[in-house]
């Protein structure tokens, strides 16, 4: 579980608008570091932080109505290395996750009402890929901070990351304990990212401009800590089963609740992921996720 | 990204030191030209970029957006029927690039694809295009997508100038490429036919062949050492094909390892190639002391002359195959004055029916078989056919190529994975029907992303089943299925006519010397599989195919 504590922030702030003073005389690079750069001009832009005093907190809850499709195992035998750590039936797949009626891997955020920026973290967020899989299964990172893509397999991953608004990379990780360090510049909900050497390796990234994410763990829970107050529109994200949303509006000290409830009635949604920043139709190229799509058909 | 700076130094103009060892046609003096290219590019002004667009739309409109779509979406009404897709200029993500994976490519990298295009897929090269011309559609490509004005001009990756190779690099480059493992999708013999290649699928979730590192011709990026190392340096974005970019930072390999793999990838394409323009299969005469060859591996078939005949996706009847597996076959034959022995090898990643593949197979007919057509949803097995006539032809009047005609039958000698060889007669496609009491032998074996199968016959034939002798030339043609490339039936790959003929004992071939075929090899791949390609979609390769 996430939480957010926005004391500690004051100082990293006034960092990282330090650091972008230096990355702008600096003069570019690479791209990367171009973008990196514009997610830094946001901290730039950052007004006061929110004060204690004045903070709201989110909680939610994720629940799944009806009968989940029933988890298919992986067949993992072309890697012993990762099939040898697993017992029958694990592994499963990850695709839909329900213990006790409550739905796990559910990517759950501020999709408006807020209207100023944020200071972008420096510490870095992980995605791990251990006995492959990737750990966590669904992600959020902050626009401009940085995410480090560690192998910790004594196996070969490539990591395909394929946004529409960010720039997307492929990088070989032939070797255990690398790790490549990546950032995407915009928002974008969600990127996903692959390992084509093991096509049932999939994970999913949420990028946002402010720190209001969470994703629903086995309880299915999230929280959503220090929000200032306002009126906000939250929404849910399912790799299966698509979009839900609600509305909060909260004054200072408030802890509002939200609660989301998939069904089984909602398999084979309109899956929406990152806007193509020109947009247009993808027609029957959507990346949809049909309701039958097997395993490693991301 | 931080880590890439090792290799993504800033270039500045005259750091190119490429020039001299390109070996790809016109790609010499291309880069020597690029500095200025960029320089050029980059101090336009805009009024000036605004025309160029406008110019290069017009362009796009006529040549391009067939393929490419109208709005440039990779989705032109001829688009469903290519794998790979055309590209989706509004993604903004380019395959070959002199830069760093996710970055842009430079406009001298869009300007080398409009120029050469990308081998091994249907993206012709446009050398009749002027460069001002492919300057203007570049200019209007890149308008397509707000990243180029995002993000502004890319730096290129600087590339050192290649070491040299040598034996020493070839053993320590077979070895990072295990270390690497390339395998996982290229196979161990490179022929992609590795545990991964299966489910492989590009961005768009079609289905993508790991590369075939044999056939150098066919990669998208040129066959060069060089060229084939830079596509190490930024890998193939948007496919499986990964940057090494961070391993080398990270230090699991070094910079001339990296190299050593260039060089052993491009050792990786056959060492014998046949010249060019050579079309006709000399079956050499055995020694008399020596037996013909039983099986696909005998030994005796190190010292025989190897042929290469490309194929091409069957395309003139319905139902069609657009995107085939194969893309060639070799061919070697011998006799010993009685019988012929022919063996027949060619390139497929699955031997057929492989259940790992039939998601592959499945993939691939969803995306090319859309039209309405069915498609196999069974488990299908290889096939090859070599096409003869049933008798000597006068003069060049030779069946028709797609297995004859009611008036003019073909002979065929078939194989299929599951129910072995057999001799077949065939009056048009999808007609062959068996000959009682079968006069063919042979084996077949599959190894690494090979097939090889020797059929044996006695020279002499009858009725239907056409006698060989020495001197005279026999049309030959070849077929082959992929099973789990959903290929069957009229789905098939194929040559034009070509000939065999038996020859009198003649002593030692001299063999194309390893240099020489390095250059042959990237010019005469590329020569054949266009003019097949051409032939075949062109519908004019009939009985006037290369094969005169
Ligand atoms: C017959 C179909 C066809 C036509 C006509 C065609 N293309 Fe393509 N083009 C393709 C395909 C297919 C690809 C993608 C190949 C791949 O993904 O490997 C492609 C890719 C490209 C790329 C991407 C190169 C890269 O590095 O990723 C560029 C640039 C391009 N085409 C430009 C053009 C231009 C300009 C024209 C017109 C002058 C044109 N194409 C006409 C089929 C076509
Ligand atoms: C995850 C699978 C994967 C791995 C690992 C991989 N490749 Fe590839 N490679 C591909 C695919 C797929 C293509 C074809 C892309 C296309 O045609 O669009 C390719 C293409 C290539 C090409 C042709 C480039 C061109 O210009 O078309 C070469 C050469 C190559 N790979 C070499 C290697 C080597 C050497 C390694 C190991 C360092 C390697 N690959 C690792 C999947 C892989």
């Amino acid at each position: 579980m996430r939480t957010t504590d926005l004391r500690g922030w004051i100082p990293t702030a006034v960092a990282a608008v330090t650091a972008a003073a230096f990355v702008a005389c600096g003069g570019g690079g690479d791209q990367a570091g171009q973008e990196g750069g514009e997610g830094q001009q946001a901290a730039q832009q950052q007004g006061p932080v929110v004060p204690p005093d004045s903070q709201a907190f989110v909680r939610g809850a994720v629940q799944f109505e009806g009968t989940a499709p029933e988890a298919e195992s992986i067949d993992m035998s072309q890697e012993q290395f990762c099939a040898a750590r697993y017992e029958a039936p694990e592994p499963r797949t990850q695709h839909v996750v329900v213990n006790d009626g409550m739905l796990q891997n559910v990517f759950v955020y501020v999709s408006s009402g807020l209207e100023r920026s944020f200071p972008t973290p420096q510490e870095a967020e992980t995605l791990d890929q251990q006995a492959c899989r990737y750990r966590p299964h669904v992600m959020g990172v902050q626009a401009g901070q940085p995410l480090a893509i560690m192998n910790s397999d004594s196996v070969l991953h490539n990591i395909n990351a394929t946004p529409s608004a960010n720039r997307g990379f492929n990088v070989s990780q032939p070797q255990a304990g690398m790790t490549t360090t990546r950032k995407f510049a915009v928002e974008e909900v969600m990127i996903p990212v692959a390992c084509d050497v093991h096509g049932w390796m999939n994970a999913y990234i949420g990028v946002l401009p402010h720190p209001f994410y969470d994703v629903s763990g086995q309880d299915g829970s999230v929280a959503m800590d220090g929000l200032p107050p306002g009126e906000y529109v939250i929404e849910a994200w399912h790799e299966r089963y698509g979009v839900m949303s609600d509305t909060v509006t909260l004054a200072a000290g408030d802890t509002a609740s939200v609660s989301f409830t998939y069904s089984a009635d909602m398999a084979g949604a309109e899956v929406p992921l990152g806007d193509p920043i020109y947009p247009h139709d993808h027609g029957e190229e959507s990346h949809a996720a049909p309701a039958d799509a097997e395993v490693g058909n991301r | 990204m931080r880590g890439t700076r090792r290799v993504a130094r800033h270039r500045g103009a005259g750091r190119w030191n490429a020039g001299a060892h390109g070996n790809g046609p016109g790609w010499t003096s291309f880069l020597s030209l690029m500095p200025l290219l960029l320089i050029a590019g980059l101090a336009l002004p805009s009024a000036a970029d605004a025309q160029d667009v406008e110019n290069g739309q017009r362009l796009y409109e006529r040549w391009c957006a067939e393929c490419h779509g109208a709005e440039g979406e990779g989705d032109g009404p001829a688009a469903s029927r290519m794998l790979p897709r055309p590209r989706d200029f509004t993604e903004a993500r380019y395959q070959i690039r002199t830069t760093a994976s996710g970055n842009l490519p430079t406009t001298g990298d869009i300007m080398r694809a409009i120029e050469h295009g990308l081998p091994g897929t249907t993206m012709p090269g446009w050398p009749n295009l002027n460069r001002s011309q492919q300057r203007d559609l570049t200019a209007y490509l890149k308008s397509l997508s707000p990243f180029f004005e995002r993000l502004g001009p890319p730096d290129s990756l600087s590339f050192e100038s290649p070491p040299g190779g040598g034996e020493e690099a070839l053993e320590s480059g077979r070895q990072v490429y295990t270390k690497l493992e390339c395998d996982r999708c290229h196979g161990s013999a490179g022929r992609g036919d590795g545990p991964s290649a299966p489910t492989l699928t590009d961005w768009r979730d079609q289905p993508v062949r790991a590369a075939d590192l044999t056939q150098p011709w066919l990669f998208n990026g040129g066959s060069s050492v060089e060229e084939i190392h830079r596509r190490f340096l930024t890998g193939l974005d948007g496919t499986p094909m990964p940057t090494q970019a961070d391993a080398l930072n990270a230090g699991v390999v070094d910079s001339a390892q990296l190299w050593d793999l260039a060089y052993y990838v491009r050792s990786l394409a056959p060492e014998r190639v046949p010249p060019p323009g050579r079309n006709v299969v000399r079956v050499e005469r055995i020694a008399d002391d020596e037996e013909l060859p039983a099986g696909p591996g005998a030994d005796a078939w190190d010292d025989v002359d190897r042929y290469w005949f490309p194929m091409a996706g069957q395309v003139l009847e319905r139902p069609r195959q657009f995107e085939p597996m194969v893309d060639g076959v070799w061919v070697e034959g011998v006799h010993d004055g009685s019988e012929i022995a022919l063996r027949v090898s060619w390139n497929d990643p699955s031997q057929s029916p492989d259940s790992a593949w039939m998601q592959w197979q499945r993939r691939v007919a969803g995306a090319l078989y859309a039209d309405g057509t069915p498609w196999p949803t069974d488990s299908l097995p290889d096939r090859l056919a070599v096409q003869f006539p049933t008798e000597i032809p006068e003069g060049r009047e030779r069946p028709y190529f797609l297995m004859g005609s009611a008036q003019k039958p073909v002979y065929l000698w078939r194989w299929n994975s599951r129910d072995g060889i057999r001799e077949s007669t065939a009056t048009g496609l999808g007609t062959a029907g068996p000959l009682p009491e079968s006069r063919l032998q042979g084996q077949a074996t599959w190894s690494a992303g090979q097939w090889s199968v020797v059929f044996r016959r006695s020279l002499e034939g009858e009725g239907q089943r056409i006698s060989l002798e020495s001197g005279v030339a026999v049309p030959v043609a070849f077929y082959a299925w992929d099973g789990n490339n959903a290929e069957t039936g009229k789905r098939a790959a194929v040559s034009s006519w070509y000939f065999v003929v038996l020859e009198v004992p003649t002593g030692n071939e001299v063999y194309v010397a390893p240099a020489a075929v390095v250059l042959l090899v990237a010019g005469f791949g590329v020569f054949m599989v266009r003019s097949a390609r051409q032939g075949e979609t062109g519908g004019g390769a009939g009985d006037d195919g290369s094969g005169a």
